[in-house]
């Protein structure tokens, strides 16, 4: 019979939810506000509580309802922009990463929040996604199958982009572990009551699991389909303006993770003509016309698809937690 | 119904771009001038970018709504240097495409614009102008693959606040469901069809064909309905109910959802049986207003042609 291994992993006592990293991202915002509006029980009987942290990530685009003031906020958390020194003349968001670096981190250290949740939407037709930077973060991995589970109607992926600790720029980098959730459709600036629902629904079965996990829970390993980001691609455009010169082709908008093929039909010109796929390998496409990023110049993202064997795990015990402590000091001493 | 003439159609304008954000029309309007469309048969047309420095930024404007700066007031009120951008270039529109209730006037000014609603292909009037609405009869006969309907706002001229009411016949195109932001092929294309079918209709019209009498539905708006909002800092604390949200010109009976509030209690319509508009507009939240409210009524038009001098 073969020994089912399981992974013993660190307690998550702090968990940190944001919401308004893009200011116009309004499900997140207003379940970020309802969420600080409830009051802090703390449950007595509860053997592992956790400690929630609510954040409004950008206030200002938020009270304005654009996705950023002077940059985009959910690009400056790379170490180099949070340890950078400070000015009069910096931008607002480069101010508030490092105040948010403050409160959730120091990103790389022991002190950093054990969970970030950053909540997003996004135009393109995404159903829910976890996005992180690993494709071995056994607890993403785990509350990414756990949601599966418990919201069987919504379409789920866990999205992989592949960027190294140093390179990596988000707010959910900050923690020990991290990760966005993206849901969509709905346009910025608006709210649409089905994906505010599944938002916090995901919300709440992410911090159940964490309640579990803390209290002992073994959760049984298994298949993952994980989407890793290969490649973006622009829109064509007028090499004089810039200006975008075709839209996503009908074929191919709202079908974000149904695998586009050599030739397949990309983009429509205004005058009605069509752009295939020109690249070898099938892939699959999301983030399709999503609407922050024409200023990016990404008109849809590719992913390979792969299958990840996620282990069965459960929290350490104290016993195993000390040695792990010990061992971590002796490597700091050395 | 005796047959009603008017003066041959000659001068259009197609304008885009009225919100910065809404991009179907900035990118007709483009195009448009990128192949210098300045004449299609017996109809001049002049493109136009209403407002360029919000289409800039991609914002629906940059001080105050470019499509509420129309009123005889504001097209009056003296300039100075405290003068919003939008109130000054809808006085350079002004005299560009009017002066609004003018012999000088633009024949007919088509201005497009998107919703986040999901409100198909919507022709928007003021009055009940025969005109435009045989273009609407015209062109929701022509087109199938969307669902064409008018919407009327009972608004004396002079009270008459958009665009399109510096034109002598016009009508605003309004297509969605579109994020702001966002350019869609499939919303792209019934635009652009729309627009082919109305210069179309001109031509027949300027070429002396009588356009037959009929009917036709359009929704004229009574009232607007605000979001339940805090008391205390006036943020909406429901949404649009799932109900009720995409179900636009779907007729709302008392007692049916009309708002999920944010910790999942139902909100429910009271009052008179009326077809929702404008359901979850983004542009409108600002303006306290998360769907309008219609009556359905049925126009008799009397069939129109072509005065001959």
């Amino acid at each position: 019979m073969e020994v089912d291994e399981v992974m013993c992993l660190p307690r998550l006592p702090r968990v940190a939810v944001c919401g308004g990293t893009h200011g116009n991202e309004l499900s997140g915002v207003y379940l970020v506000r309802e969420m600080l509006k409830v009051e802090k029980k703390v449950v007595e009987e509860e053997e592992e509580p956790v400690l929630v942290m609510i954040v409004l990530s950008n206030p200002r685009a938020t009270q304005q309802c654009h996705r950023y003031v002077d940059t985009d906020l959910n690009r400056c958390f790379t170490h180099a922009t949070l340890n950078g020194p400070m000015s009069d003349t910096d931008p607002y968001e480069i101010v508030r990463s490092q105040e948010l670096n403050t409160l959730l981190g120091p990103k790389g250290s022991r002190q950093a929040v054990d969970l970030v949740c950053d909540l997003h939407n996004t135009t393109a037709n995404m159903g829910m996604c976890l996005i992180t930077y690993s494709d071995c973060d056994w607890i993403c991995l785990h509350i990414f199958r756990h949601l599966q589970k418990e919201i069987p109607d919504i379409p789920m992926r866990f999205i992989h982009f592949d960027v190294s600790n140093k390179e990596s720029y988000s707010l959910d980098s900050v923690g020990k572990h991290g990760f966005a959730m993206e849901i969509g459709p709905q346009p910025h600036g608006v709210v649409r009551s089905n994906i505010y629902t599944a938002m916090k629904d995901g919300v709440q079965h992410m911090l159940d699991w964490v309640r579990l996990f803390n209290s002992g829970t073994m959760f049984k390993g298994g298949f993952v389909d994980v989407f890793t980001m290969v490649k973006h691609i622009d829109y064509p455009r007028d090499s004089v303006t810039h200006n975008i010169t075709a839209a996503i082709h009908p074929h191919l908008q709202d079908r974000d993770f149904c695998l586009l093929h050599p030739e397949d039909p990309l983009f429509q010109t205004f005058s009605g003509e069509t752009l295939r796929y020109k690249g070898k390998e099938p892939l699959y496409p999301f983030f399709i016309n999503e609407c922050a990023y024409y200023e990016k110049g990404i008109a849809l993202s590719l992913a390979r698809k792969r299958r990840v064997m996620v282990p069965s795990i459960r929290v350490e015990t104290e016993q195993e937690q000390q040695a792990n402590d010990h061992e971590y000091s002796s490597e700091e001493e050395n | 119904m005796e047959s009603v003439s008017f003066p041959p159609q000659s001068s259009i304008a197609i304008c885009g771009g009225t919100h910065g954000n809404e991009m179907t029309g900035v990118y007709l309007v483009r195009e448009m001038q990128k192949h210098k469309v300045d004449k299609i048969g017996s109809v001049s047309i002049s493109t136009v970018l209403s407002n360029p420095r919000a289409v800039d930024v991609c914002r629906r404007y940059t001080e105050t709504d470019l499509n509420r700066c129309f009123t005889d007031a504001l097209l009056s009120s003296p300039i100075t240097d405290s003068t919003p951008y939008e109130v000054r270039r809808a006085q350079e529109l002004n005299a560009q495409l009017g002066p609004k209730g003018s012999e000088k006037a633009v024949d007919m000014l088509i201005d497009l614009h998107n919703t986040t609603a999901n409100m198909g292909l919507c022709l928007i009037f003021y009055t009940a102008d025969y005109l435009p609405l045989q273009i609407f009869k015209y062109i929701q006969n022509k087109m199938s693959s969307v669902p064409v309907r008018a919407m009327q706002l009972d608004i004396p001229l002079s009270d008459a606040y958009s665009l399109d009411s510096l034109g002598k016949h016009s009508f605003s195109i309004e297509v969605g469901p579109q994020p702001n932001g966002v350019l869609r092929a499939d919303i792209f294309n019934i635009v652009k069809e729309a627009v082919d079918h109305t210069i179309a209709w001109l031509q027949e019209f300027n070429s002396g064909s009588t356009f037959e009498a009929g009917e036709v539905e359009a929704f004229t708006v009574v009232k607007s309905v605000d979001y339940p909002r805090d008391p205390v800092t006036g943020e909406i604390s429901a949404a649009i109910h799932p109900q009720l949200q995409d179900n636009d010109f779907k007729l709302l009976k008392p007692g049916d959802p009309i708002f999920l509030s944010f910790t999942g209690e139902t909100v429910k319509h009271e009052g008179e049986e009326l077809y929702p508009l404008f359901v979850n507009e983004c542009a409108y939240y600002e303006k306290k207003i998360a769907f309008h409210l219609a009556q359905k009524r049925t126009f008799k038009l009397p069939s129109i042609h072509m005065k001959k001098d």
